[in-house]
């Protein structure tokens, strides 16, 4: 942790908070999309600083190196990146048909207009 | 797509080479990094590629939309499958160990194989979501409002009952 | 032989036989074939229930790999209870789903829906099956993903934004959960519950796993849809298809409930989570709260679907009460309400189903006079109603009892009162439709009693929930066992 610091949770603090600000806070549903995104691109980030071990190199075996980041973290996000496509595809999806259904894809312009 | 010569003829010499290089990250992937998901992305990204380029209709020709849902249900089929047979050689699910005489050569087999369904998958889930995207018009979807009008049950019928792509 | 790889069947069956359906891609053949593992999945669930009550947990190590290190299943009678509830629910609903999702949604080929609903079944019984925290996820995930395609395909085009609520807060919370487990994973380098559930108590001072645990609480929460974290719970199920509501109702929020007893009680232990976290106190509270503004703002429904969904928020409640007890009376009785609730809400949801197949409609005003034109589907709906509220010999009446029995056992005669009080509401809404059906007269007259593949899975659910209503000594013994297991240490 000395090599990197409290550096990189500082950095997946803002962006957590700034994902999840504009999840929040916009109305427009693509922006929604990409909040949630950010949101979760700030805890991969998380999970493969928890894998850094000072000091040691890429979990490859290599002749002569004994010291190795802890590969179990990336394998996890890995998957996490994977189901963070798939809610991002199918998110998108539902805002293509949310469009061509109330022509709009303003969350308080489709609420004034469903109601 | 008429003018661009330089990107068509630079499409056409890496794309092979893209391909190949999806390969090369999938069998490799027992000895280095590499393995089904990054393969696949490579894969398809080679075919999205190619989509990009010389238009979406070329590439349906060649990998038409039911052969791409087909292969994006193949590839899970195959992986949990594999599991499925060390269930029957007498190991746990996923024991790759039980799938040949020699657990290590069994190992390195099951491993393969799995990969391989993810690769499929992962490629050809890739290849779906670009046709579902790059596919649409606005026209297609455009689902008429359920009125319980027999005309519009008909138009509602009609956009539904389209093959999805 | 066989019997030993259940549990990996358990999830696999239908894990297979999602992808199976794209390949099939015929819509009469994807539904006979989802039917038939889902209740294959059925059986295996009831295996495993009787044989983890008679000879003690199992555990399965995926790929032959040893627990800590590999994946383990592990099934208890607390699991085993939810496998049977979740497989069962989708077992019953499948009966009636073809008929229904086509009539209600228009498509014509269905194969990718029964994809969508073996999807969420695998993830339903993974994250109930698995001893692996991040399984947990990845499960949950599958679960979530199929679940907003099954709401997104309603009828009304506000199926659309609600699925995109539903998208977005089940989203947040699944991050929060992947958020919580990494921070576990951070002081303790392990993913396995047993492995977590002893090293926790090591670490439970620092803020990581405290933070941690917080995250966890709140993702699981939001997926459960507890009190004030229920926002996406009523657009969803008011706008999905009938069937997927019915699935959705009877399981999806049930498993939400176990994974915050298996993470309350297993992982961190009881202590921890309800003494020094005081989540005994916070829960309690949210829990009458919903008990009481839910059930008021359901009696203000003019849409007996939305109704019926804030009476759910409102009935997990009942089930979060039944936690923060935390004693074994209080747990059997929110264990118990898991299975109840699952059964009478499943079969209200699916009366609406067959009200909605002839009339196109769940709006109060509709529904005038439907039970002289629909007597079977409305006696079906009574009877439902009077599980819900919570008469004698309906298996409501089993969790309140259980619920009231607990209060009292701690003395607290005000939360017993508030329980009854609270059932009170539920007569008023119930009453509500039961009074615009049988006694208003309306434009229904040449609807036709719903068709028999629809009425039979209503019914069974209706007698199932008389006859567990009647002779409960089964569920309850089942619900005790895993109240003392959940108690005792892991």
């Amino acid at each position: 942790m000395t090599t990197i610091g409290l550096f990189n949770y500082w950095i997946v603090f803002v962006l957590m908070m700034s994902g999840l600000y504009i999840v929040i806070v916009s109305t427009n549903l693509i922006k929604k999309i990409i909040g949630l995104n950010i949101f979760q691109t700030s805890v991969f980030i998380l999970y493969i600083s928890i894998g850094k071990v000072s000091g040691g190199t890429a979990p490859i075996l290599v002749d002569g190196i004994t010291l190795y980041s802890n590969p179990l973290p990336h394998v996890l996000i890995l998957t996490a990146i994977v189901v963070g496509v798939a809610t991002t595809a199918l998110g998108l999806a539902i805002v293509v048909r949310i469009h061509s259904a109330f022509n709009s894809i303003d969350e308080e312009e489709i609420y004034t207009t469903s109601d | 797509m008429e003018h661009h010569i330089v990107l068509r003829v630079v499409a056409k010499l890496l794309i092979p080479v893209i391909l190949l290089f999806a390969l090369y990250v999938q069998f490799h992937g027992d000895y280095g990094p590499g393995g089904g998901f990054q393969a696949g992305v490579i894969f398809g990204a080679g075919l999205i590629l190619y989509a990009l380029i010389f238009g979406l209709q070329t590439i349906k020709k060649v990998v038409t939309p039911s052969f791409v849902h087909y292969m994006s249900g193949v590839g899970l089929l195959l992986y949990a499958g594999v599991g499925v047979i060390s269930l029957f050689k007498g190991g746990n699910y996923l024991d790759y160990s039980f799938l040949s005489a020699d657990p290590v050569h069994g190992q390195h087999l099951g491993i393969l194989l799995i990969e391989l369904g993810v690769g499929i998958t992962v490629a050809f889930v890739m290849v779906s979501l670009f046709y579902a995207f790059a596919g649409y018009r606005q026209a297609d979807l455009k689902v008429p409002p359920d009125t319980g009008h027999e005309a519009t049950e008909k138009a509602r019928d009609a956009v539904l009952e389209r093959e999805p792509q | 032989m066989i019997s030993a790889h259940l549990p990996a069947l358990q999830v696999v069956i239908p894990l297979l036989a999602a992808p199976a359906c794209v390949v099939v891609r015929q819509s009469t053949l994807t539904w006979l074939l989802a039917l038939l593992v889902s209740w294959i999945s059925f059986a295996i669930a009831l295996t495993l229930l009787v044989q983890t009550f008679f000879n003690g947990p199992m555990s399965y190590e995926l790929g032959g790999w040893a627990a800590p290190l590999g994946i383990e299943y592990a099934v208890d009678v607390v699991n085993a209870f939810v496998l049977v509830i979740v497989s069962g629910v989708s077992s019953v609903v499948l009966i009636s789903a073809k008929e229904s999702i086509e009539r209600e949604t228009h498509i014509k080929r269905t194969h990718l829906v029964y994809t969508g609903w073996l999807l969420c079944l695998t993830g339903l019984l993974g994250i109930t099956i698995t001893g692996d925290v991040f399984n947990v996820f990845v499960f949950l995930e599958i679960a979530s993903l199929s679940s907003y395609l099954l709401v997104s395909l309603g009828p009304d085009r506000r199926a659309l934004t609600a699925a995109f609520q539903y998208l977005v807060m089940g989203t947040i919370g699944a991050t929060f959960i992947l958020i919580g487990v990494g921070l576990l994973y951070m002081m303790t380098g392990t993913l396995n519950m047993a492995d977590l559930a002893q090293r926790i108590p090591g670490v439970a001072q620092t803020t990581t796993v405290r933070a941690g645990f917080a995250f966890l609480v709140l993702g699981i929460s939001l997926k459960a849809a507890v009190f004030p974290l229920h926002y996406w719970l009523p657009n969803a199920y008011t706008f999905a298809p009938s069937a997927v509501t019915a699935f959705m109702a009877g399981s999806a929020t049930k498993v939400s409930i176990y994974l915050l007893l298996r993470f309350f009680f297993d992982i961190f232990s009881e202590t921890f989570s309800l003494r020094t976290m005081r989540l005994d106190l916070i829960l309690l509270i949210l829990g009458v709260i919903a008990i009481f503004s839910m059930s008021l703002v359901a009696i203000y429904q003019s849409n007996v679907k939305r109704m019926l969904a804030y009476s759910s928020v409102a009935q997990v409640g009942y089930m979060v009460i039944g936690i923060s007890l935390a004693t074994t009376t209080g747990l059997t009785a929110g264990i118990v309400h898991l299975f109840n609730h699952a059964l009478m809400k499943c079969a209200l949801f699916l009366a609406l189903g067959c009200i909605v197949f002839r009339l196109n409609s769940v709006d109060l005003k509709d529904l005038a006079g439907v039970g002289r034109r629909m007597p079977w589907t409305m006696a079906a709906f009574v009877i439902g109603g009077l599980s819900l509220i919570g008469v004698p010999a309906t298996v409501g009446f089993i969790s309140k009892w259980y619920l009231v029995l607990a209060a009292l056992e701690r003395d607290w005669w005000w939360l017993a009162f508030m329980v009854v009080a609270s059932s009170l509401l539920a007569v008023i809404y119930i009453w509500r439709v039961v009074e615009t059906a049988y006694f208003k007269t309306g434009p229904v007259a040449n609807t036709e009693e719903a068709p028999l593949i629809l009425l039979v899975p209503t019914w069974v659910l209706i007698v199932a929930n008389i006859y567990f209503g009647v002779s409960a000594v089964d569920t309850i013994s089942f619900a005790t066992r895993a109240a003392d297991q959940l108690l005792s240490t892991f």
